[in-house]
Formats: C-alpha cells, structure tokens, sequence
C-alpha cells in the first residue's frame, strides 16, 4: 500500500506539464535513435549528458528513460523491415520478424512487437516498483563488507559471462579500473596516474569517458567500414493485427516478460539470453513449428516481450543498488552522479521524488511509445533514408560539443581522442566496452568499500568475510569464474546424465558464447541453420 | 610485402595487447611512488588497488598475446551500417582525425562557430559527402544554431573567438 501510494505521488510529479514535455521528447528522441542505425540508446544518454546539467534530475532521468525504453521500440521496426539488428537483443526478433514482412506481413510483426514490448515493459514497470522498494530493504541492511562483495559480483559477471571472450573482457576491465584509478585518492590525497598535470588531478570526467568510448570510438569504427550499398526497406504501411495474431501473440508475450524480467535484473543476464530462451519456448510450444524460420509471428511477440521486460529488470538494481548492469543503466548512472546524486540502496530513501517520478514516467512512456509508434511506424522508417555522412558527422560534432561543455577546456577534447582512439581498436580487436565502463564507475566505489570494510576490521583481512552476505556472494563469484572448467569436469564425471541435462542447460550456458562460433554450441547453430534455409523451404510453401 | 611484415599484419592485435601491458606497467610504477601516511587507520593504503589493477592488466598482456600467437584472433565488432569483413578504410578514417584535431586547435583560437563548422563540414566530406553547397549551409546553421542554444537554453558560453562582437 505504502508503494501505490509513492507510485501515485510519482505519477503527480511525472504528469507536470514539464515533465511530461521530458517523457515526449525522450520517447521520440529514444525511436528515432532505435531507427538510425550506429547509433543506440547508451551513445544518445552520453551525448546529452553535457545538455542536462541545467536540468532538474527528475525531468533528465524522465528523459533519460523515455530514450531507453523507445530505442527498443524503434530498434525492433529496423530489424524487422530492413533485417539489420542493431543489438544482439534484435537479433532474434530479425530472424522471424524481416521473413514475416517480406512475406508481406510487416504490418503484423510492427504490431505484434510494439504492443508486446508495451504489454511486456507495463508488466515489467510494476515489477520494478514492487520488486525495488523490497530489494531496498534488504540492501540497507548490508554492511561494506557485503556491498564490496556484491559489486565484485556485477564486474566479475559483466565480465566473465558476457562477450565471446573472457580474456578480452578482463582485459577491457582493467583498462576501466585503471580510468577510474586516474585522480586523487580520496584518504590520502596523494594523485594517482596523474603525471604532475594538474588537468589530470580531479579524475577523468566521466562525461568525457562515456562519450569518448560509446560515441567517438562508436563513428569513427563505422566509418571505417561504412556499407557502400544501400539495403533495401520494405515498405509498410500502417501496424495492424487481425483477430489470429492476437490469439498466437499473447501467450507469447507473457511468456516472454517472464523470461525478460529475472534475466535483466541479473547481473550479466542481459537481454540476449532471454530473447533467445523466449525464442526456443515459443517455437516448441507452437502448434505451428513449421512457420519458425519462414516468419512465425510467435517469434516476434515473444523475444520483443523478453527484450523490453529485461530492460525493466536492468532498472531495477540500477535504482536499489546502484549497479548497471548493462551499458544504457551505467550511462544512466553516470547521468544521476553528474547531477549530484548518489546511487546506491539509499537512494529510495534521499531522492523518493525522483525515483518514483521516473518509475512513474516509464508507465507513460510506455504508453507514449505505443501510441506513437503505431500509427507512425511507415514515418519513422522514412528516418533510414538520412544520407549517412551527416549521421555520423553529427555523431562527432556533438561529441565533441558536449564533452567541450562540461568544463570549456580544450584538453577534455584531447582526452576525448585518445579514449576516443581506444574505443575504435577495442571495436576492431572485439574488446567489449561494457566492462570497461562499468569497471570506471564501479571501480572507485569498490575500493572505497574495500578500505571502509578493512578499517572497521582494523585492517583485518577476515573482516571482509564477516557477514554471512558476502560469504555466499564470494561463493557466487567463485562458482561464475570456475564455471567452464567445472562443466567440463562435471561433463566427465556424468556423461550420462549431462547429455540429458545438456539439452536444457546448453542454450542458458552457451548463448553468450555464441560469437565464438566454437563449433560446441548446438542451439544458436541451429537459428543460423534455419535462417539460410528459410527462403529455400519459404519457397516450397508460401510461393 | 616482406613475409615479417605480413606475419606482423595478421598479428596487429599484439599491439593492443603490447598497450595493455605498458598500461599495466605504468599503472604498476606510478603506484610504487605512493606513500603511505596513515597506516594505522587506512590499513589498506592507497597502493594496494593499483597494484591489483596494474597485474591484472599485466597478466591479461600475457595471456592475450599468447592466445594471439596459438592463433587466436579478435571478432570485430559488427552493426548495422558495417561492412563486416572490409579492411579498415583508413582515407576515411585519417581524415576525421586530422579535422579533430584542428578543431582542438582551433577552437579556443578561433571559436565555436568557425572551429565547430569545420568540424562538421570536414567530417562529411571524409565520409563522403559531395554536395558541397548544401553540407556547407547545414555546417554553419548547426554551429551557429548550437552556439546560441547552448548561450541561450543552457547558459554556457561557448568561445565566440574571431566572431566575438559579432554574435
């Protein structure tokens, strides 16, 4: 009860005429960077960054989530009719969904993805606002000891979990921490890595980080390899849905909110996995198997579901704990530092306006978003044809703009090249960037912890494992890391039993391994094997 | 090409991985010149994290060269407008850099609008823009347009430079 009341208090706040201007502009903003290829919901927070420091932080974070829940909804209207997922979270929603419109069913599957992500991210909101507040509460309850452990866990399984190589994950999170090392030490005073410069003493700003990485490195990697063709769109008039595609698409949405929600919420869940996991459900619950591949509306409703009620769970420790676990939440979290707001389980509690007008605004936005992208879906697809040096032109300029901005110094703009530099080779050597920006914001944090926790054990290595919390956390952490070569033991010592079991586990184990193309993992080879053959067997049915 | 030089080519991720460890060995150095003034209430000092990020960072070298020199070899990253499988087409590429750079240059020199207008009008023409004249106009109307935004929506005063009195 106390929660409705807090939400309704937040629906107050969101629905004033400013704030509810904000909600509008995020939601269009947010489709129109979902439709523009390049560019994606964590590089157009980071390049508005600068712009918001004159804002209230409720209308920037109202903002700010209008963009992450409409790049979702404008990235699905690209991989349906142009069959260029933009994310590895479309990927799967590009397989059924760009068949169906070539079957001429484009309509449908705009329609069955826009109102599945509305369903699924409604469902997914009031599962943040009543999951969160309780999270809370047992978070406060935690000492550094446990705190420190938990923030381990999200950089460890940000890390090792996500990305085809653990390797180069590591290798992208030390050069993260080593970022946020930049600076003074806060207890001592002394300057770490700054080289005599005093530009260098306050810290890298993570505005200029952010931007550097997600938007410089981003352009300069495309126009590096910027397609001389033009792909074809298919044309689409306006979504609809008949009275079957309603009654094979519920079913799915639901199944697929259930399966986004837990897996965003993790950290490292991610939407990949989920997406695919709806994906594998519905094509084994349909009474229609033989339409997956060839355009099964099943195929869309469910993973768009899965890819937006992850994007609710992503929310949610990002709100109660202050950990991103993908890369729009910690551009969101760096937005709430750079206007002055700590994150972390305490922030329900300082900032109970902010947090429930925002929770509140998602409902609208929500809402917002279907409204506009259902009748406007054949305008926005007309964004495709922006000539494309402009795009990425742009990209650059208000990069470079922005991170001027923040402290009218020409050295931020050197800073912004280099790191700019190192975002281009860590796209060309296939270095995820997700763990090193969430090694600079979690970084500090963590060895801020780390002292606090050995201070109060007197310097006491054992104080670090004096709540139970953390004991278990450690054991979480060990278990991630030692994973491969305890499936590999485990594999040897039960064949029998891991075959049967294999078939199960294998798709939640082996998805984010799915770049590697390894040759071991047997679902994600079996998608691609559909999806070369698709036209083939499309042609002995539907021509 | 000598076959040093090709081996090396098919080999240029070592060269991320050299990056890395001289992070890491910088990392390593700048952290041994700390000193530690408060032993007693700050048990931990401020050496102990760099030292676990400089070794980290070192390891990974290792390890990353090693894996490159078994044979294993980076995926690049893809997206929509990427040709993937294109080598990096560096007349694009080198290009965008030198017209940062000259705006770094430039731009407390010269100001915003003139600085920021070269920015943009040379980036689209290294990716590929010929329309001179209308890149041009879209040039000037965005550099202006920002700086009067930023001066009148945000209150930050972007350099006006030469234009200063004009605008």
């Amino acid at each position: 009860m106390e929660t409705f009341n807090l939400l309704m208090q937040g629906f107050a706040t969101a629905v004033t005429p400013v704030n509810l201007l904000f909600a509008v502009v995020g939601v269009l903003l947010g489709t129109a960077i979902g439709v523009l290829p390049g560019i994606g919901p964590a590089m157009a927070i980071a390049l508005l960054l600068p712009v918001t420091y004159g804002l209230e932080p409720t209308s920037a974070m109202i903002m700010f989530a209008g963009i992450y829940y409409g790049g979702m909804f404008g990235g699905s209207t690209t991989s349906i009719l142009l069959n260029t997922p933009g994310e590895s979270a479309t990927v799967i929603t590009a397989i059924e969904g760009h068949k169906m419109a070539k079957a001429g069913r484009a309509a449908q599957a705009l329609a069955t993805a826009a109102i599945g992500s509305f369903v699924a991210g409604t469902i997914g909101t009031a599962l943040l606002a009543t999951i969160a507040p309780w999270v809370v509460q047992f978070a406060v309850s935690l000492g550094n000891p446990s705190y420190l452990a938990i923030m381990l866990l999200a950089l460890v399984a940000v890390t090792a979990v996500l990305g085809s190589s653990k390797l180069r994950g590591f290798a992208a999170l030390g050069l993260g921490l080593a970022i946020g090392l930049v600076g003074l030490d806060p207890v001592s005073g002394q300057g770490r890595l700054v080289f005599g410069q005093p530009l260098l003493a306050d810290g890298l700003d993570i505005v200029v980080v952010a931007v550097a990485i997600f938007a410089i490195g981003e352009a300069l990697w495309i126009a590096a390899h910027l397609r001389k063709t033009r792909s074809q769109t298919i044309p689409v008039g306006r979504p609809w849905m008949g009275k079957s595609d309603w009654k094979r698409s519920w079913k799915p949405w639901l199944r697929g909110t259930a399966y986004g929600f837990p897996f965003g919420a993790l950290p490292a869940g991610g939407a990949e996995i989920p997406t695919f996991l709806s994906y594998i459900t519905e094509k084994k619950l349909s009474k229609h198997p033989e339409e997956f591949g060839h355009g099964a509306i099943e195929g869309v409703a469910g993973p768009e579901a899965a890819n937006n009620a992850s994007a609710a769970g992503t929310l949610t420790p990002m709100l109660a704990l202050g950990l991103p676990t993908n890369a729009t939440a910690a551009v969101m979290l760096l937005a709430l530092m750079q206007l002055g707001v700590q994150p972390g389980p305490l922030l329900f509690e300082e900032e109970p306006k902010l947090v429930w007008a925002l929770i509140a605004s998602l409902f609208i936005g929500n809402a917002l978003l279907l409204l506009v992208n259902l009748p406007m879906a054949p305008l926005w697809a007309k964004l495709l044809q922006l000539p494309r040096q402009y795009l990425y032109a742009g990209i650059l300029f208000f990069a470079t703009l922005g991170a001027y901005a923040v402290n009218l110094q020409a050295f931020d703009l050197v800073l912004l090249l280099v790191l700019g530099t190192l975002g281009f080779a860590m796209r060309r050597f296939g270095i995820p960037v997700l763990p090193l920006i969430i090694g600079v914001i979690l970084g500090p944090r963590a060895e801020e912890e780390l002292r606090k926790s050995l201070q109060l054990s007197g310097g006491d290595p054992a104080g670090l494992f004096s709540e139970p919390i953390a004991v278990v956390v450690y054991a979480i952490i060990a278990l991630v890391l030692l994973w491969p070569l305890l499936a590999k033991v485990l594999r040897r010592l039960f064949p029998k039993a891991a075959a049967e079991v294999g078939e199960l586990v294998e798709p939640v184990v082996v998805v984010p391994e799915a770049g590697t193309g390894t040759g071991e993992n047997e679902e994600p080879a079996e998608v691609q094997v559909m999806d070369i053959h698709g036209p083939r067997h499309g042609g002995k049915t539907r021509r | 090409m000598k076959p040093v030089a090709v081996w090396l080519k098919d080999r240029s991720e070592l060269g991320f991985a050299a990056l890395l460890g001289a992070v890491g060995a910088m990392v390593l150095v700048d952290a041994a010149g700390l000193n530690v003034p408060y032993q007693q209430s700050d048990g931990l000092g401020p050496k102990t994290v760099p030292y676990i990020v400089g070794t980290l960072l070192l390891v990974c070298a290792v390890l990353l060269a090693v894996n490159i020199l078994r044979g294993g070899a980076a995926e690049p990253e893809d997206g929509e407008d990427i040709e993937i499988g294109t080598p990096i087409d560096w007349k694009v590429v080198v290009p965008l850099v030198l017209v940062f750079i000259l705006n770094i240059l430039f731009i407390d020199l010269v100001g915003w609008p003139i600085s920021g207008t070269i920015l943009f009008w040379g980036s689209v023409l290294a990716l590929g823009g010929r329309n001179y004249i209308r890149d041009g106009l879209i040039s000037v109307a965005l550099a202006v347009g920002t700086f009067y935004g930023f001066y009148l929506g945000l209150g930050i005063h972007l350099p006006a430079g030469l234009l200063k009195g004009v605008l």
